[in-house]
């Protein structure tokens, strides 16, 4: 009887498992419809082409053996068939698998409508199979950081990987649009600003539901486990606290525009969203939902600023403000955990994201610049004025449409 | 005869149509323009940016009559195009004389072909 119930509880572990990473799959569907509306329509079929291409390398390169410097098993998931100790070992590698795609999701859209496709595609091969899986077995896989120190002893905690999986994206990110430059005409002779309109905020809105729901995989599975009263528990709680920082994010974004530019600017709402959901990301576990609540809403002002200040001060041409959603507000969502849970400290909270953002930035940095003296990563200026539509995919997007 | 070329905001279409065709004008060809006069555009917001639209969009009216039609067409586009009582952008209407019409169904020409 006893061992039935231990049965009974792997599979449902396993099985709990497995939906939470498919939810987690589903980002990629929200990372697509997002960035697809915040770009120009004529590099529309591009990005979308991006987006499902690196969903597919992320997995075939954890599996082939970013999975096993990360956690072990061997290359192949040589050694992972068969049993678990709570869940089976594939149903780990697959929650896993889809968390690197998420952080390679995020540099697609910071370098948008100007990048050649396979020099992404080369840099997403590097990325995931080595890159993000090398600080992953420093954190959650335990391992020392290249033989020196270990981000265990320092007290370090992210629970769902503001850090590990958003600041790293972010970071990989800001190394690239450095190499590659803004778009053309996005900065005048003078160095100002110039908006440069997404073309569909539908598509937009609908790609930050859907990472929305997604994130309750992200987040909720995290817990690892739901057959038992004290982790069915936890998970009630991770879920409700991922939704309240998010809509905590959602109004102070919304307000804080409002406030400051006069208008209910959309595309700053929606990237409050997808703020509150990183901020809170680090320690859904913890807080109270209102406290929850205010972790997301503080991310949802840290985003507006953050992303005025990297368009006009810094002239970091981050189409879709990837950069300042999940860098950020990832580093303040790391800096949050402290303050509600107390086995935490802000030093380790401290070295933890340098060391990720360090190395992450600094490797991405090397791949880059061999990426541009061996290949070339920006397409030409006429191609970039016709759209990369054309010249990367030779289709476009909306066929029918007039152009402007 | 006389050409009217009216540029009238998109948003007036409809009621335009509905007076014209009550004081029996028989044909209007209708184009999306876009443009600027006077106004020179106006400003939106993106990312808690203001830009400027150089070009805004505008509807083109073209409606062939004969002369003594004109200034009760001219009456007519201007009471019902006037927002408000009257704004920058509402519009405007050129004249111009028309030489000949000719009515390719039938060959008629002059006032009858209109």
């Amino acid at each position: 009887m006893e061992n039935q119930i231990l049965e009974l509880q792997y599979a449902i572990d396993t099985f709990y498992f497995l939906v939470m990473g498919a939810l987690v799959m589903w980002m990629a569907a929200g990372f697509s419809m997002l960035e697809a509306g915040l770009v120009r329509s004529k590099n529309t079929a591009e990005i979308l082409t991006k987006n499902i291409g690196l969903f597919a390398i992320a997995c075939t390169m954890y599996m082939i053996y970013g999975y096993d410097l990360m956690y072990g098993g061997g290359a192949f998931l040589s050694g992972i068939s068969g049993q678990g100790e709570t869940y089976s070992n594939a149903s780990d590698f697959y929650f896993q698998v889809v968390f690197v795609a998420t952080a390679m999701s995020i540099v697609s859209g910071a370098v948008a409508e100007r990048m050649k496709l396979f020099s992404f595609f080369a840099f997403a091969v590097i990325f995931t199979t080595i890159i993000y899986p090398l600080e992953g077995s420093w954190t959650w896989g335990g391992n020392d950081v290249f033989g020196l120190y270990n981000l265990g002893d320092f007290g370090f905690y992210d629970f769902a990987g503001s850090g590990i999986v958003h600041m790293a994206g972010a970071a990989a990110a800001i190394a690239g649009v450095m190499i590659l430059g803004p778009r053309k005409g996005k900065y005048d002779k003078d160095g100002n600003s110039k908006p440069i309109l997404g073309a569909n905020l539908p598509l937009a809105t609908l790609g930050t539901f859907i990472l929305w729901l997604g994130w309750f995989g992200f987040n909720g599975g995290s817990v690892l486990a739901m057959a038992s009263k004290e982790s069915a528990d936890a998970v009630a709680m991770v879920f409700v606290n991922t939704n309240a920082a998010a809509a905590g994010g959602v109004i102070a974004a919304l307000v804080f525009a409002k406030l400051w530019f006069g208008k209910a600017d959309l595309t700053m709402t929606l990237n409050g969203a997808l703020a509150g959901l990183v901020a809170i990301t680090a320690g859904p576990d913890t807080p109270s939902a209102f406290v929850a609540s205010l972790i997301g809403a503080v991310g949802g002002v840290i985003v507006v600023l953050s992303i005025v200040w990297f368009d006009r001060k810094l002239k970091i041409d981050d189409p879709v403000g990837a950069i300042s959603v999940h860098g950020v507000v990832g580093l303040w969502g790391l800096l949050a955990v402290p303050l509600t849970n107390v086995d935490v400290s802000f030093s380790g909270q401290i070295v933890g994201a340098l060391t990720i953002f360090v190395w992450v930035f600094v490797a991405s940095l090397l791949v880059w610049l061999a990426l541009k003296s061996l290949i070339g990563i920006r397409v030409s200026e006429e191609e970039e004025e016709d759209g990369v539509d054309i010249s990367e995919c030779g289709m476009e997007a909306y066929p029918e449409f007039v152009t402007k | 005869m006389k050409m009217i070329t009216a540029y009238i905001q998109p948003k007036r279409l409809d009621s335009v149509r509905q007076v014209l065709s009550e004081i029996d004008i028989n044909g209007v060809s209708v184009t999306e323009v876009k443009g600027f006069g006077r106004q020179k555009g106006h400003t939106e917001l993106y990312r808690g940016a203001e830009f400027v639209v150089e070009f805004l969009p505008k509807v083109k009216l073209e409606i062939a009559i004969t002369d003594e039609q004109v200034d009760e067409v001219i009456e007519t586009i201007c009471s019902s195009c006037k927002i408000n009582g009257g704004k920058i952008g509402d519009g405007k209407i050129f004249v111009s004389s028309l030489d000949q019409v000719v009515r390719i169904r039938t060959g008629e020409s002059g006032p009858e072909a209109l």
